[in-house]
């Protein structure tokens, strides 16, 4: 019950609403991106409490993936970088003049997707409050392991690059006094390294100033604003139809969710590939398939509330938005980890319920607003660029009024503008960081009943984590074996 | 065709230009390595696993590892695919650092100018020299007003006021300080 009455206060409704449409518009406008735009907003939130400055984030991060179809389907160009399959069926429909039925089809899988995910994780919510408790410090060292090489792992292709990236974070957060002895690492005799590297900075500028300087170096690409008559609604209603591909879907967004490093692609592309091959006429697929939109967003809207999951159970992030969020929580001492689930479940039901609300509410202003929105489409994108750069500032500076710390973030702008143009991921610096800092953490609090290295899996969670990591670099050397011989 | 969409979105082509990137980490890597000894605090008596200087050990033990492996695989590749495009795509790197020279101007134009003033000018100047005109200016006279009034008069972010608001009467200082 006080879950519900946490969500009747008039502050968590505005965030709902400010989150639902400002997420719904920027991940209208290609380039912007939900990370550019919680990155940003990260510092203000800061001043709020923890349940609205989280329904705030978390509405931008859900309800951006709603925005991001509209030029995925209209341009083929998609709004974000997890709507890049809606593209396949999307534009289609659109040349043969349905946009409406397309964005009618996407909306209503993305809701479905949301809606079931959020559904699973609060029937699964008493589960994880029995399990939780079985997770102490080697439990969450393990995991956090697990999840550094999950990173490496799913970047299949640049494995050798994000594990080169990853230790970078893991350095990054070991700069600065430590936490024991108070001994300095890596402060070259600089006072301003004392306090090691902001996570905040850091995020900032490898996202929101990378971003704008991708924009800036770029070409403009302006596009002519495209038009969207007929009825969206009848779209969403045949979303319907297409309950079974939505379901799977939303199965897959939920399991790529909870697993740490994985995320929306992974997930659009196992339910595309599964919806396809399922499919009496696969060959419809990447040439207007309804079926093929359903599959691709209903997984991607699925995966924001299920990737809450690592990080409220284990206070463990899967991925670079919910490492952003992991600081909210630390700002106001609200430690997600274990005992969340057993000292304030009341707290991560009114997380849910929120989630919930809020893809009604972005349901509803995707609909309505579809059209005033097809104006930011046509913004060119170097004005943006010259527009998330004046925002980039004010999400630094107002950290600690530091011109070193916009430096840094220009460096880190910098190092990021390069991983774009190189095709190589920034998301395992930042999750180098938070979770390199777990790891040390827990792996200090665990060496009082460490004796021999078998102390490390001598509980059944402990089993489990190891043994899955050993599986995954297994199956991983396995692929990367297979795949050389292929090629020799 | 479907195929090839879904793979090139997967594993998009590496780029002649990664050598790049292979060659610094690698070389930050070994710099970091050496530096250990005087970096870090070793404490008689104590195991290695207690020592404050094990992790990052282990961080840059791991950006050895694969620091090395991405640079043989990059001179392997540069081996096979040659160097083409290699001088254009530094030279697109290198636009992007004029952009962040008006980003650190903007930093140190806002202590003095103040956020409001500061903003308009950089949102302006920039603009134009995007090569924006007629509405567009106006759009980020706007744009740059907008972001002021969110942040700092909304949202109440701490930015400090500039010195030049001492210029002003102290009712009026008052507000640009605390709203603008």
């Amino acid at each position: 019950m006080q879950a519900f009455a946490t969500v009747g206060r008039p502050d968590v409704i505005l965030a709902m609403i400010a989150g639902a449409a400002g997420g719904v518009t920027i991940g209208a406008i290609p380039g912007v991106g939900p990370p550019v735009a919680i990155a940003i907003l990260l510092p203000a939130t800061f001043g709020m409490d923890p349940i609205v400055g989280l329904t705030l984030l978390l509405g931008i991060y859900g309800s951006s993936l709603y925005g991001g179809a509209i030029p995925a389907i209209l341009l083929n160009t998609p709004g974000t970088a997890v709507n890049a399959m809606t593209t396949y069926d999307g534009w289609p429909l659109t040349q043969r003049g349905e946009a409406p039925r397309a964005l009618g089809l996407a909306y209503g899988a993305s809701f479905a997707g949301g809606m079931i995910a959020i559904l699973a994780l609060a029937v699964f919510a008493p589960v994880l409050a029995r399990v939780a408790p079985m997770f102490g410090s080697r439990e969450i060292f393990l995991a956090a392991c697990l999840g550094m090489v999950m990173v490496v792992v799913v970047h299949r292709g640049r494995s050798l690059a994000a594990g080169a990236l990853l230790f970078f974070g893991v350095f990054l957060a070991t700069v600065g006094y430590e936490p024991v002895r108070y001994t300095a690492r890596y402060t070259f005799g600089q006072s301003w390294l004392s306090s090691g590297v902001d996570l905040i900075v850091v995020v900032l500028g490898l996202f929101a100033i990378a971003q704008a300087l991708d924009l800036l170096a770029g070409r403009d690409e302006a596009a002519a604003r495209p038009k969207v008559e007929g009825s969206i609604l009848a779209g969403v209603a045949e979303t319907l139809r297409h309950g079974r591909v939505a379901a799977t879907g939303s199965g897959y967004g939920v399991a790529m969710g909870i697993i740490p490093g994985v995320g929306e692609f992974m997930a659009q592309f196992l339910s595309y590939a599964t919806a396809r091959g399922l499919s009496r006429s696969p060959d419809r697929f990447g040439k207007g398939a309804p079926e093929g939109i359903v599959a691709s967003e209903s997984a991607n809207n699925s995966v924001p509330p299920a990737a809450l999951v690592p990080l409220l159970a284990l206070g463990i992030p899967g991925e670079e938005l919910t490492a952003m969020m992991l600081s909210v929580f630390y700002v106001h001492n609200v430690i997600p980890g274990p005992a969340l689930f057993q000292t304030k479940m009341d707290f991560v039901y009114a997380l849910y319920l929120t989630l919930a609300v809020m893809n009604v509410a972005a349901l509803a202003f995707v609909i309505a607003f579809t059209r005033p929105m097809l104006r930011l489409i046509a913004v060119p994108t170097r004005f943006l660029g010259m527009g998330i750069l004046a925002l980039s500032f004010v999400g630094v500076y107002s950290i600690r009024n530091s011109v070193t710390d916009c430096a840094v973030a220009a460096a880190f702008g910098f190092l990021g503008f390069l991983l774009k143009r190189l095709d190589l991921p920034a998301v395992p610096v930042i999750l180098g960081m938070v979770l390199g800092r777990i790891a040390e953490e827990k792996f200090r609090t665990s060496l009082p009943r460490i004796k021999t290295p078998w102390d490390w899996i001598d509980r059944p969670v402990a089993q489990a984590i190891f043994a899955a990591i050993v599986l995954v670099i297994g199956l991983h050397l396995w692929t990367l074996w297979r795949d050389f011989r292929r090629t020799a | 065709m479907m195929t090839d969409r879904l793979d090139e979105a997967l594993h998009p082509p590496h780029r002649p230009a990664e050598i790049v990137f292979a060659v610094a980490s690698f070389a930050i890597a070994v710099v970091l390595a050496l530096r250990w000894g005087a970096e870090t605090t070793w404490v008689a008596g104590q195991p290695l696993r207690r020592q404050p200087g094990l992790w990052p050990a282990v961080a840059i033990g791991g950006m050895l590892a694969f620091g090395t492996a991405e640079l043989l695989a990059c001179v392997g590749r540069l081996r096979r695919q040659g160097t083409r495009g290699l001088p254009a795509e530094i030279a697109g790197w290198m636009r992007a650092v004029e952009y962040l020279g008006w980003f650190m101007a903007y930093v140190w134009l806002v202590p003095l100018a103040g956020y409001l003033p500061a903003t308009v000018a950089f949102c302006l100047l920039l603009t134009a020299r995007l090569g924006y005109r007629g509405g567009w200016l106006w759009a980020a006279a706007a744009t740059g007003a907008a972001i002021v009034v969110l942040f700092k008069a909304i949202l109440a972010v701490r930015i400090p006021g500039g010195a030049a608001y001492e210029l002003f009467p102290p009712a009026v200082r008052n507000f640009l300080v605390f709203y603008l």
